[in-house]
């Protein structure tokens, strides 16, 4: 690629308004896409913008652990919980092959974050002890069907998703009331103080009956009274602090999204002990995708032990929540005890649905911890006062460049300096587009990768300048210079352009944190910059050769014969008397 | 200026040069030392790692009365052991506590809002624990490898393995002279400084690059001719490219030199001022390490083929032989038969059109 030998390039020659043209459209188009997409400023870094960016590193007892599968799932659950923190664009990434990258912009409470992602997620599954709607009141009895005994198939409710042993076909369970029931003493079997369930105004039809009042639930009772799982903020502490072997309130979706709370038994199964989680499509029955899941020895038994439980209560005491980080994600009910290790959950699950319960389920067999490696917050204030820098260090930069190349190159430098101007808007517009399209952040680095560019960019330029120079020392005029200079200046830019881009790349793929953000730009603008060098600078090149003004070596043109010590065809010029080595360049 | 452009014309024509290749040795030997020093301040002092390598936290305010003495104090009491207080821009503090975990920084920051009086959300924390440093640069290092052997079997191809080799050590050259650098002046090494020497790997090619392509064209057909040897061709070819190479030292030093002014003078400490520091040193090297020691290693590594060596030989000869080169010179050059002798290392086929349309359109696997 580097070394193309086609003594010239037949298109650009000829028609060089034509490439021009193309650039110009090319610009246009991803301007006004860059409007149209509604961003316009590119999106900024913690470090610019302020916010606090966390790196958690992987630790697992066996390296195979540490793959994309798990890391994946790892990213998934610290999404649910920092953006469960009432954060907003919190943004969870994986970033090289053992890290986790969690930046949250400003304005959100750094510590609570950090907590947050720095612990192990918890997974239990607990018993339901009662369970209402708290949608908004706009919530008409979302599921009536699901109290229909004997439905063929499971209703898209969500209790309607049921646990079955993986060996019975799922059949619709036979004693489903309608939800919002008051609690009962059917778990106290345990000897779990049994909170009553509250169900103020529950948008089932069955009306709610008041349970026995039981004083040592009087505090978990209150606190469920108190629980409004429509708040994001009451969400994100309502699992906090509780032990596993204590019965809690928290709050899940039903299948329609509406929000319900719920009262759980102490936790029965740890999600430690779920050896695998996966998603299925049920191709024999009518089930649809279904998850199932395989327990440990342990985890059977004790898996057994709830199911069997739990399979002889009614409606909703029948069902078990999968509680992940305090909040319910599944509540599927239970018909018959399971025992063999694996069961399935059907319900009208989307691909989606299915899928994301399969991996939440996973995390609980994840054997990964993760360790905070690095945590820093920037503040508003230094975020911008760094991106400001950043900025007045370009501007310097260019202008300098832009100085040079003027005293330098005179006239020839508009060219430089257009090229230049053209590089800068389709390198912002790009960074601007990336920001929606791939989740690019400009960071610190990313500002000084550009910078650094201006030098890269300009030295093209400098290349293809002093080619041309030098066919005009030869005593060329300045249309075939420039044609002679074009193949042999391309080579060089290809050549050094593409060592320039190796290097990116290779830093890109192989690192990690602020280095990857430098690397990311740095290759941006180094194919940007063959981009304009043989679309813009080569063919306004082509076109000014033939104006008088470069063409006669005007003598602010740059490109006076004279002044660059041209052969003067037919006078000889007095030859250096000097010996060689007396003067150093 | 006008100035700068007539000496471009006159490398151009060759009238004038430096013997890169024929003074080789002292540079080598320049390049030596610094290299031995480099290693030696290396060895003996160290790097000077930053929090980010080291693990700890960096706290970072803006805005505060407080003076860097005072500062200290309450950083010292909140942390419990010694802190680093640098000043920063106008009014800004930088506080650096090594060795402290998560849990602990929060408490230190806290503590720090309150006796500086300022609300904590303005204080700018960077927490690292040990590890997190270490795999930063071990990926660096990563990367640096892989890099080296890409670029290596890339350059191989496209140029030819001499100037691979070449191109490597004066890369090595010119990063173990920047980390010398670094920790002879005691220069805090931080990711800013690993990503301003990992850019080096690019740039300090980059300029190697365009001599050797030079190189590589201008002794196309050298066999064919008996005038120059290959050294001479190649100080020639460095000599041709000089301006090219000043301009774009100068050209990526400019920004640089905004990065850094600004970096250091306007904003302390920080990132901007390491990466512009490192690539400052960096690129100096590079172009000093492109002109006069990539290329005069190509020159030495190529003067030992046979076929080279023959040529000298053949050029050596018939220079003692004093014969007249005329023949081999197009009628349009008239002064170059008279220049042979006041500039016998310098001209080169630049001169010779004829030669170099000959060459064009020619794959040049002779050499390759």
């Amino acid at each position: 690629m580097a070394a193309p030998k086609k003594g010239r390039s037949a298109s650009s020659q000829s028609k060089p308004g034509r490439s021009l043209a193309l650039i110009l459209i090319a610009i246009v188009a991803l301007t006004g896409g860059m409007f149209a997409s509604g961003h316009t400023t590119p999106r900024l870094g913690i470090d610019l913008a302020g916010g606090t960016s966390i790196t958690l590193g992987a630790k697992s007892g066996q390296e195979s652990a540490i793959n994309k599968t798990n890391m994946d799932i790892a990213v998934d659950i610290m999404n649910r919980r920092v953006n469960g923190l009432g954060v907003s664009e919190a943004e969870v990434q994986t970033q090289g092959d053992r890290n986790i990258i969690v930046n949250i912009p400003k304005g959100t409470n750094a510590k609570q974050a950090r907590d947050q992602v720095g612990t192990t997620a918890k997974l239990y599954f607990r018993p339901v002890l009662a369970v209402e709607p708290q949608g908004g009141p706009a919530t008409p009895s979302p599921k009536p069907s699901a109290s229909t005994s004997g439905s063929p198939s499971p209703s898209a409710s969500k209790p309607g998703e049921k646990a079955t042993s993986s060996s019975a076909s799922p059949s619709p369970s036979a004693s489903a009331t309608s939800q919002g029931r008051p609690v009962t003493d059917a778990l106290k079997a345990d000897a779990t103080p049994t909170p009553s369930g509250k169900p103020s105004a529950p948008a089932s039809a069955s009306p709610p009956k008041s349970p026995a009042p039981d004083p040592a639930t009087a505090a978990l009772q209150a606190k469920y009274a108190a629980l409004d799982c429509t708040k994001k903020a009451v969400r994100a502490v309502t699992g906090d602090g509780v032990k596993p072997s204590d019965p809690t309130v928290a709050c899940g979706k039903d299948s329609q999204g509406q929000w319900q709370r719920f009262v759980l038994g102490p936790a029965e199964v740890s999600g430690t002990e779920v050896k695998k989680a996966q998603a299925v499509f049920d191709t024999q029955g009518a089930a649809g995708w279904q998850v199932t899941m395989d327990f440990t020895s342990k985890g059977s038994k004790q898996f057994a032990d709830v199911t069997g439980r739990l399979a002889k209560n009614q409606e909703p005491q029948n069902e078990f929540g999968i509680v992940l980080d305090g909040e319910v994600v599944s509540n599927p009910r239970v018909s018959t005890a399971i025992s063999g290790g694996s069961a399935q959950i059907s319900g009208s699950f989307s691909q989606t649905e299915a899928q994301d319960l399969a991996n939440m389920l996973s995390y609980g067999a994840l054997p990964l911890t993760f360790k905070t490696d690095s945590v820093s917050t920037v503040s508003p204030a230094l975020g911008g006062e760094q991106l400001h820098a950043g900025l007045i260090a370009g501007a310097i930069g260019l202008a300098l460049v832009v100085i040079y190349l003027v005293v330098y190159y005179r006239g020839l430098s508009a060219v430089a300096i257009a090229s230049l101007l053209v590089s800068a808007i389709l390198t912002y517009v790009i960074m601007a587009l990336l920001g929606p399209a791939i989740g690019f952040a400009l960071n610190l680095p990313a500002v000084c990768g550009a910078i650094v560019a201006i030098g890269i960019t300009a030295d093209s330029f400098i290349v293809f300048f002093e080619r041309i120079r030098d066919e005009i020392r030869e005593g060329r005029s300045l249309q075939p210079a420039v044609a002679r200079a074009w193949p042999r200046a391309r080579r060089t830019i290809m050549v050094s352009d593409f060592v320039s881009f190796l290097a990116a790349a290779v830093l890109f793929i192989v690192t990690v944190g602020k280095v990857q953000g430098f690397a990311f730009t740095l290759g941006l603008t180094t194919v940007l910059d063959v981009v304009v060098v043989f679309f813009f600078t080569k063919p306004l090149m082509t076109i000014l050769a033939r104006k008088k003004f470069f063409a006669e070596g005007h003598r602010w043109s740059g490109l006076d014969p004279q002044r660059l010590g041209a052969k003067p065809p037919l006078r000889r010029i007095r030859r250096a008397s000097a010996p060689v080595d007396t003067k150093e360049a | 200026m006008s100035k700068l452009g007539t000496l471009g014309a006159r490398l151009h024509r060759g009238e004038i040069g430096y013997d890169f290749v024929g003074k080789r040795f002292i540079w080598y030997g320049i390049s030596i030392l610094i290299t031995i020093t480099a290693i030696l301040g290396l060895t003996v002092r160290g790097l000077n790692m930053g929090i980010e390598f080291e693990g700890g936290a960096v706290f970072t305010i803006d805005k505060t009365s407080v003076s860097v003495s005072q500062a200290e104090k309450y950083a010292e009491s909140a942390a419990g052991h010694d802190a680093i207080v640098q000043k920063v821009g106008k009014d800004g503090l930088r506080i650096q506590v090594a060795t402290i975990d998560t849990a602990a920084a929060d408490k230190v920051s806290a503590k720090l809002a309150k006796d500086l009086n300022i609300p904590e959300k303005d204080i700018t924390g960077e927490l690292v624990g040990p590890s997190w440093g270490d795999q930063v640069a071990n990926k660096a290092w990563q990367g640096l490898v892989i890099f080296m052997i890409l670029v290596v079997i890339y350059l191989a191809i496209a140029f030819e393995w001499r100037m691979a080799i070449a191109a490597l050590v004066a890369l090595i050259h010119d990063i173990t002279i920047t980390v010398g650098i670094y920790a002879l002046v005691g220069f805090e090494v931080t990711p800013g400084t690993v990503i301003g020497l990992l850019t080096i790997l690019g740039y300090s090619l980059y300029d190697t690059v365009v001599v050797f392509d030079s190189l590589k064209e201008q002794t196309k057909d050298i066999t064919k001719q008996t005038r120059y040897t290959y050294s001479e061709i190649a100080d020639r070819s460095i000599n041709g490219t000089l301006v090219r190479s000043i301009n774009t030292t100068v050209v990526a030093l400019l920004p640089v030199a905004g990065l850094l002014f600004i970096g250091g003078g306007v904003l302390g400490a920080g990132m901007l001022n390491d990466i512009s520091l490192s690539l400052f040193v960096g690129l100096a090297a590079g172009a000093y390490s492109s002109i006069f020691i990539a290329t005069p290693l190509v020159a030495d590594l190529k003067e030992r083929e046979p076929q080279m060596k023959a040529l000298k030989k053949r050029v050596l000869a018939k220079r003692a032989q004093g014969e007249s080169p005329l023949s081999q010179v197009s009628a349009e050059q008239p002064y170059d038969d008279e220049d042979d002798e006041a500039a016998p290392a310098v001209v080169g086929p630049r001169n010779q059109p004829a030669s170099r349309s000959r060459g064009r359109g020619r794959p040049s696997g002779k050499r390759r």
